[in-house]
């Protein structure tokens, strides 16, 4: 039956990315906070606040707003994945002879899709908000790729609380520190601004050296060791979160 | 020939944390016979269904499903079984076409499309082929549902009280799409807590109380056990199932 795994899930996924079409109202939810995070520290805090490099203040923001996008962004996926499991029609699947990982992928490709999305629009709204990079196609392949493994990490994240949680609020709580992060990151003020303790969690936290990473990318600046340190982050999140769900799935229903 | 029994259930027991459920189930059915499973809320129903359907497994016993063992040959289960369950298993984003369509196209079946336009057509869902089935009555829903569990025409069909909720009109048409299922020669299983509902469609019967079968026969061999029934002449008033279905214009059977 795994030769059908890839047929599957392809159907699987066009089924819950139909959810997403017909009720956008869920990108919408994601992208609103971002943006208005954006405005407000454009246009009210972020003239108090000295970065200390060239761009404008918007260039600076822009890497730890997408970042919160895709935290925002998640917290849909183990809500979807949490009805799935409370309907009847998980039941039907699983009485299917279908590859059972498939339903599990198909909600992972299917946040893929619209994190993708979200970030298409945050990004438009920060152009429109003088955002400016001479970032080459490289340069955009690679920040892309950066915020894909972003997103598969928090995704399979997104896919434990999904299938432990007991009640719907439970299903997408476990988002709201991840939104929280960022905002103890270089991502809105630089870290040698902060105090002491403050500044060295800030420092070595994931979301600082995936921010710096983004930020170097778009300035056309060398990336560095922040690379490599934001890379095993990413992989290392990947990986726990991947291997948890899977054993919590099996677990559950096998 | 030798035919072996479509469904066997040997000595199943399951629990719950220290609540034992099911405390000892024999059966079997015959390919191609409706067996009706007839028990009170709480009995146990489901759970021997969802141990039959491989989404839960048992503490002990065995079970298996045209010769496939639960255990060991989900996989076979799977592909020989469909399961209506207790709650509608439909997608309510989803038109009910999609709905049918997304099902042929998990079962790997040509022509997804045309099956489901066959299906729609059949269940007289046509007319909502194309509306989320989250506007559907509770009728509908459930004929929906049933459809879902068509496609691939499996063998065996698990009913997990395919009646409960439903108004008298469509509780009929759902004993009649049973009764087609049976003429087809597909063995179905089906639970219930209504002794008409056994009544009217099933082969044998079966009452689980307490964990255990404790009755099993055709209807004939289940009457001769009750006290004999006692001639008394009353008026009997039009029953408000009587009343509700002259007017909307169906028999009574
Ligand atoms: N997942 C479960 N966890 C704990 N108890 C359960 C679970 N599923 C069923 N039960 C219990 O098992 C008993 C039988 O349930 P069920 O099989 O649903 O009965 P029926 O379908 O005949 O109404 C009930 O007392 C129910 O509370
Ligand atoms: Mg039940």
């Amino acid at each position: 039956m795994t030769s059908h795994i890839i047929g599957d899930t392809g159907t699987l996924t066009g089924r819950s990315l139909r959810h997403i079409v017909r009720s956008p109202d869920t990108i919408l939810t994601t992208v609103v906070t971002p943006i208005a995070l954006m405005l407000l520290f454009v246009f009210v805090l972020g003239g108090a606040i000295s970065t200390g490099s060239h761009g404008s203040y918007v260039d600076y923001l822009l890497p730890g707003i997408l970042l919160i996008t895709i935290a925002s962004g998640v917290a849909y996926t183990s809500y979807r994945l949490f009805l799935d499991l409370k309907g009847g029609i998980f039941e039907r699947f699983q009485s299917m002879p279908i590859a059972r990982s498939s339903v599990l992928w198909a909600h992972v490709l299917t946040s893929l899709v619209a994190n993708l999305v979200s970030i298409a629009l945050v990004t438009g709204v920060a152009l429109l908000l003088g955002f400016r990079t001479a970032a080459s196609v490289a340069a955009w392949l690679s920040i892309i790729g950066v915020l894909v493994l972003f997103t598969l990490a928090l995704t399979w994240v997104a896919v434990i609380a999904g299938l432990s949680a007991k009640t719907v609020d439970g299903a997408s709580a476990f988002s709201y520190p991840l939104i929280f992060l960022p905002f103890i990151s270089s991502a809105f003020v630089p870290t040698s601004s902060m105090p002491g303790p403050v500044a060295w969690f800030a420092e070595n936290q994931p979301v600082t050296s995936i921010v710096n990473t983004i930020r170097a990318v778009f300035a056309g600046q060398p990336v560095a060791g922040t690379l490599w340190i934001a890379l095993a982050w990413l992989v290392g999140i990947l990986l726990v979160a991947y291997v948890l769900s899977i054993r919590i799935y099996r677990r559950k229903f096998s | 020939m030798i035919t072996q029994p479509a469904i066997e259930v040997r000595d199943v027991e399951k629990s719950f944390k220290d609540v034992p459920v099911l405390r000892g189930v024999n059966f079997e059915v015959k390919a191609g016979s409706v067996f009706a499973l007839l028990g009170s809320n709480g009995a146990g129903k489901t759970t021997l269904v969802r141990i039959l359907s491989t989404l839960i497994t048992a503490d002990s016993g065995k079970a298996s499903v045209l010769g496939f063992d639960v255990l060991t040959q989900p996989l076979d289960v799977r592909g020989s079984i469909s399961l209506t369950g207790q709650f509608a298993a439909v997608d309510e984003v989803l038109t009910g076409r999609e709905n049918l369509v997304l099902v042929a196209k998990l079962r790997h079946l040509p022509n997804p499309r045309a099956l489901a336009d066959e299906l729609l057509d059949r269940f007289d869902l046509t007319d909502a082929a194309s509306r989320p089935a989250s506007t559907y009555s509770g009728g509908m829903r459930r004929r929906l549902d049933i459809a879902m569990s068509l496609i691939g025409n499996p063998p065996v069909i698990f009913l997990d009280e395919p009646t409960t909720g439903l108004d008298p009109e469509a509780r009929l048409e759902v004993w009649q799409t049973i009764r087609r299922l049976a003429e087809a020669g597909t063995t179905v299983l089906l639970t219930t807590q209504y002794l008409d509902e056994a009544e009217q469609l099933a082969d044998r019967i079966a009452i689980l109380h307490e964990g255990r079968i404790i009755q099993n026969g055709t209807l004939a061999e289940l009457k001769r056990l009750l006290p004999p029934a006692k001639v008394e002449y009353v008026e009997k008033q039009p029953s408000l199932e009587d009343v509700f279905l002259s007017l909307v214009g169906k028999e009574t059977r």
